[in-house]
């Protein structure tokens, strides 16, 4: 996906963070030694990104560029070069759907293709209602769950056409599917069960 | 096959209580005090002792590693960093290890940092790890509230502090200088070594960055001994492995085993076997997408670890094993890997800048046969330019793929450009 920030009419004019959020921010300021706030710049545009519908304004970085006190260009800086950073309005449900090799092998053009009918538009797009965005991302680090996709902060795995339609449905109807695994599987055992740790299944 | 009392993640699926009270009845936290007791050297003779090679894919000692931090205070902080930006495609074990068993990895970050004189440790988990990041962040605060860190860690004297920074989506971060600078607060562009960051780290302070899982297997090494870990596997390939197997097995899954299991072994064993059965075995990639394939004839009796793989030109890496069955097209799987590295390029050094998008955008052309043959030697003298000059090993990762193609299935990707030549009408 281009990652262009939201033209000027989109962007608010102002930002600031919540009272809550800004607590949070002192805490994540913390964790970093003495004058070296600028470690917190990640955490802070997280926070932001999460407070604001999941994109960043320009307002919001320069706020935390002035609580930080850093030049603000080294805020954009950061912005701009993390993926995870969205610069522009996404919709409620962010859809990222792995197409790695890994995923691939397992089928993941199945799913993208699921996705993009069910939905009705291609990757880098928003439906109409803003209830979803769909995007390709690289990998996510759920191999042995291939084909798998994120959503918002969850990952579904071992999808399939149907099981990744069945997903993105659940979400449309406002509801909250099961995240993770959607064939069965409990993680990253063999499916069907696992050949080791015998002993050590179950709370014991 | 490793015997289960052998297995270090014994919670790796997560089936028991992740929390603290958990991991103690797994055996974690216990006798903490006692090996702090022993001292930094004793420690880390004794991981030096155990053969412990980085897991994060390199395979450097582990122990050596730790014995390059200063001796002597000067009164400032020194840091253990734990590199926990999982995202090398096919590698999947250390978000395991995180949401499932992360007290191992935050005794780990005690134990290692007090070898290695540290004041706090540093993990630094990839940003889409939402859960596993959560999980981790609660291990840390139970272990705060029964003193195992903080000032006094299990009371032993010993101040230490664990932190958790979350990534934001950047493969680079990987990239131990990378991510120094990015838990700075900047773009995770790496630096040129020297200075390494045992001399110069984050905040400019000496740091060692070690791999998840390397940290989170010392605490059970302390406990059983370095003898223990030290026969398993074999000389110089020791202890145990989280091997995550994906692609065209029956089943895939991540699974701890011995190093050095026969890769046939340990697919049959734990994956279910190739899919359509080993003859129907095409390649693998043996450790994460960076390392070269390796084709059925050297998989059927090559060993999973560091030595027997560099000797058949490919390599341990993360241990993730990505199969693929005759019915793959390997230009394009290599293809996907290419654009991968492409994405991932940080953009700091020309060769790799310029590189991988030229070698993306060839890989495409070769997918469909329209190249000539002599491309191919142009594409692989490309690859040579690229690789080992570049800051860091990103350019050379994004070469080897695409080298292994070559160096395994050239024939194929010359019969797919005579296929479409042949195809199409001589010009006059």
């Amino acid at each position: 996906m281009k990652r262009v920030p939201a033209p000027p009419e989109q962007q608010p004019g102002n930002f600031a963070f919540t009272p809550e959020n800004l607590a949070l921010a002192k805490q994540h300021i913390a964790k970093y030694p003495p004058r070296r706030q600028a470690s917190a710049v990640m955490p802070l545009l997280d926070l932001a990104q999460r407070q604001h519908q999941n994109w960043l304004p320009r307002a919001a970085m320069d706020a935390v560029a002035e609580m930080l006190e850093m030049p603000r260009i080294r805020v954009y800086e950061v912005a701009t070069f993390y993926s995870m950073y969205n610069l522009a309005p996404v919709g409620e449900n962010f859809v990222q759907v792995c197409t790695t090799t890994p995923c691939w092998l397992r089928g993941s053009d199945d799913v993208v293709g699921a996705c993009k009918a069910k939905l009705g538009i291609d990757f880098g797009e928003t439906t109409v209602d803003g209830k979803f965005t769909l995007i390709e991302v690289e990998c996510l680090g759920a191999c042995v769950n291939a084909p798998m996709m994120q959503i918002n902060d969850d990952y579904y795995e071992d999808l399939t056409a149907d099981s990744a339609k069945a997903v993105l449905e659940a979400l449309a109807n406002g509801e909250k599917p099961k995240v993770g695994p959607q064939n069965g599987r409990h993680a990253s055992e063999p499916a069907g069960g696992p050949t080791t740790l015998h002993a050590y299944t179950g709370d014991g | 096959m490793l015997r289960d009392q052998d297995r270090i993640f014994t919670n790796l699926y997560g089936t028991q209580d992740w929390g603290l009270a958990g991991a103690r009845r797994r055996g974690d936290w216990d006798g903490t005090k006692a090996i702090l007791a022993k001292g930094p050297d004793a420690i880390v003779d004794e991981i030096k002792a155990s053969g412990l090679r980085g897991r994060g894919g390199a395979g450097f000692p582990t122990g050596l590693k730790w014995s390059f931090m200063p001796k002597q205070s000067d009164g400032k902080p020194t840091y253990l960093v734990v590199n926990a930006d999982e995202g090398e495609p096919g590698t999947c074990k250390d978000r395991e290890m995180m949401r499932h068993d992360p007290h191992k990895l935050v005794e780990g970050c005690l134990i290692a940092g007090f070898a290695m004189r540290a004041s706090a440790a540093y993990i630094y988990i990839r940003g889409e790890f939402h859960l596993e990041a959560n999980h981790l962040e609660a291990a840390v605060a139970e272990a705060y509230d029964a003193g195992l860190l903080g000032p006094n860690a299990c009371g032993s004297g010993y101040a230490f502090d664990v932190f958790v920074h979350r990534g934001a989506g950047a493969y680079i971060c990987g990239e131990e200088t990378a991510l120094i600078e990015s838990l700075e607060g900047k773009k995770g562009q790496p630096r040129l070594k020297p200075p390494f960051p045992a001399g110069v780290g984050v905040w400019g302070r000496p740091t060692t960055v070690n791999n998840v899982e390397s940290i989170a297997v010392a605490p059970t090494i302390m406990r059983r001994g370095a003898g223990w870990f030290a026969g398993l596997g074999r000389e110089n390939n020791t202890g145990t492995k989280v091997f995550c197997i994906s692609g065209h097995v029956e089943r895939p899954c991540n699974v701890e085993e011995e190093m050095s299991i026969p890769l046939r072994e340990l697919i049959e064993k734990h994956a279910g076997g190739v899919r359509g059965g080993w003859n129907n075995l095409l390649a693998i990639i043996p450790g994460g997408s960076s390392v070269p394939m390796i084709p059925k004839s050297v998989c059927d009796d090559v060993l999973m670890d560091f030595d027997s793989l560099r000797d058949v030109k490919s390599g341990l890496g993360t241990a993730a094993v990505i199969v693929m069955d005759k019915s793959t097209d390997l230009v394009r799987a290599i293809a996907r890997l290419a654009k991968f590295y492409t994405h991932e390029s940080c953009g700091q050094c020309t060769p790799c800048r310029e590189g991988t998008g030229w070698m993306w955008r060839v890989m495409e052309r070769l997918v469909r046969g329209e190249a000539d043959v002599a491309e191919i030697d142009m594409l692989l003298e490309v690859s040579y330019q690229i690789e080992g000059h570049t800051i860091c090993a990103l350019g050379d990762a994004a070469a080897w793929p695409i080298q292994g193609l070559m160096r395994h299935f050239r024939p194929e990707v010359e019969a797919r450009i005579m296929a479409r030549k042949n195809k199409q009408p001589a010009a006059a």
